[in-house]
């Protein structure tokens, strides 16, 4: 086992501290994150949204990179729990004068931070702070690297929807090349047993022979439509246009001509088939406005979904 | 490691039995009663003690589940955070006479974080609490209405618990003791 950085050793499952990739968890760990999860769940649906689990911790959402869903969905979870959150965004911090993000972080602990959860735009960069942090860093996202609680959220909303995950075809379409979301849930979904088919234009995926060093049983594609056929689940991804340098795409129309989801296409894939986004979405470009709100989107599930298993991970760091 | 029955499942026949009996006296009957168990062989032993009110006193009791484990305090403190399981209470508590059930009445804490748990979802008019042993030894101010039998035991010796719905097998209540 090794974690994509290559800095941090992998951790024992029973010992945890740090949620840096899922590359690290066994399909019997990710499997009880999800039980926990509907227990979550449960908490949010009572007139009383809140446990007092986690009384007396201090929780820092570390963002460098803006965020909405993932932030306030932290927030949300760490409140629900009862632990103190604070929120930490680059502008307007010392970061602005040149505090670089180690001493940034040493800050943190002095002032009895017990948890970070972190976005950043360089890949591996919580890695980086878990090696100087005593208490347990969550990645929120790094760079194109990974966004692990996003995948379990996925994985959650799959298995909440279908009953389980083992034997399902999940296609992800979409710029894989630029999407910590697609890495990651590939760590997830593949570990779960499930049978993933990664279609882009070749531009937005790179060389295969990359991919399937890591992951041999991964399927390839650059056609949606044969790749949609007995889907089980077909997650979009957006077009990372702030990311996107130039000359990958000829245009965003001829890319959606190929690459969005259009009602027609997902009834290629068949009425029980789920469709996802991990948000925002840019709606026309790689998915309709009329499929992201069909009866078979999951889209705004996902959202709720996250704030339930994001409080299953904090727990569970915090049992350590 | 030596282990002596203190209990044969006639005798937790006969003390669920009881237990239910002095639920109904107690209440001057359930029609206000619900019974809650805790995870995990309250669950059993609640869903027991509304069979027999049922026949008793011919009134299906409404039987809930309760998972303590999010207001437990010793997280961080066991290892490893357990897996937490669903609470499911179909019903509102606000109001009512709600017996907690439980296999085994030790220090006090699990009944603790119940009270926590159960007040968080809603204002019963008064809290009861039914356990199949008390084995002494508590932490806190805390004592049961419903007994099936006191058994003085040693820190150092444990209770299990096996209940065929759970456990598989026969029931019994044994004493564990490390040799």
């Amino acid at each position: 086992m090794s974690t994509g950085a290559g800095v941090v050793p992998a951790q024992a499952y029973d010992r945890r501290r740090h949620v840096l990739d899922l590359d690290d968890f066994s399909a019997e760990e990710i499997g009880e994150i999800l039980e926990t999860s509907v227990s979550m769940k449960e908490v949010l649906g009572r007139a009383i949204k809140q446990v007092p689990t986690l009384r007396g911790k201090t929780i820092v959402n570390l963002f460098f990179e803006d965020s909405t869903r993932t932030r306030i969905s932290f927030e949300l979870a760490g409140k629900a729990l009862s632990a103190n959150v604070v929120n930490f965004t680059a502008r307007g911090s010392s970061v602005e004068k040149g505090e670089s993000l180690i001493d940034t972080v040493r800050t943190l602990q002095a002032l009895g931070a017990d948890m970070l959860v972190m976005r950043h735009s360089e890949s591996g960069a919580p890695y980086l702070v878990a090696q100087h942090f005593h208490g347990s860093v969550i990645n929120a996202g790094d760079g194109r690297h990974a966004h692990p609680t996003q995948a379990l959220l996925d994985l959650f909303t799959v298995y909440q929807r279908l009953g389980r995950i083992e034997g399902l075809k999940v296609v992800i379409v979409g710029d894989i090349l630029h999407s910590r979301v697609a890495r990651s849930n590939l760590w997830g979904f593949t570990r779960m047993g499930a049978q993933v088919v990664l279609c882009a234009p070749q531009t937005l995926i790179g060389p295969e022979s990359f991919w399937k060093a890591t992951w041999p049983e991964l399927t390839i594609s650059s056609n949606l439509d044969e790749s949609l056929t007995g889907a089980d689940v077909v997650m979009a991804l957006r077009l990372q246009k702030e990311r996107m340098e130039g000359g990958l795409l000829p245009s965003l129309r001829e890319y959606s001509r190929f690459f969005a989801l259009t009602a027609e296409r997902v009834a290629l894939a068949g009425p029980q088939c789920l469709v996802m986004h991990p948000g925002p979405m840019n709606e026309g470009v790689e998915i309709m406005p009329d499929v992201a709100t069909s009866a078979q989107s999951v889209i705004e599930e996902q959202v709720a979904n996250g704030v339930a298993v994001r409080m299953a991970l904090l727990y569970r760091l915090a049992g350590e | 490691m030596s282990e002596k029955q203190i209990l044969a499942a006639d005798d937790i026949r006969r003390a669920v039995t009881r237990i239910a009996h002095e639920i109904a006296e107690r209440n001057e009957g359930v029609a206000n009663v619900a019974l809650v168990g805790i995870r995990r062989r309250g669950v059993p032993l609640a869903a027991r003690i509304a069979a027999v009110l049922a026949e008793i006193e011919q009134v299906r009791v409404p039987v809930g589940i309760l998972d303590i484990t999010l207001y437990r305090d010793d997280l961080g403190l066991r290892g490893p955070a357990p897996v937490v399981h669903a609470t499911a209470i179909p019903f509102d508590i606000t109001g009512r006479t709600v017996i907690l059930v439980d296999d085994v009445l030790y220090t006090g804490r699990t009944v603790r974080a119940a009270l926590d748990a159960l007040t968080d979802l809603g204002r019963p008019s008064r809290i009861q609490l039914a356990v199949l042993v008390d084995r002494g030894h508590r932490e806190l101010p805390i004592r049961a209405d419903f007994v099936g039998k006191n058994v003085p035991t040693a820190r150092d010796e444990r209770i299990t618990t096996r209940l065929h719905e759970v456990d598989g097998g026969e029931d019994g209540v044994f004493i564990v003791r490390q040799d």
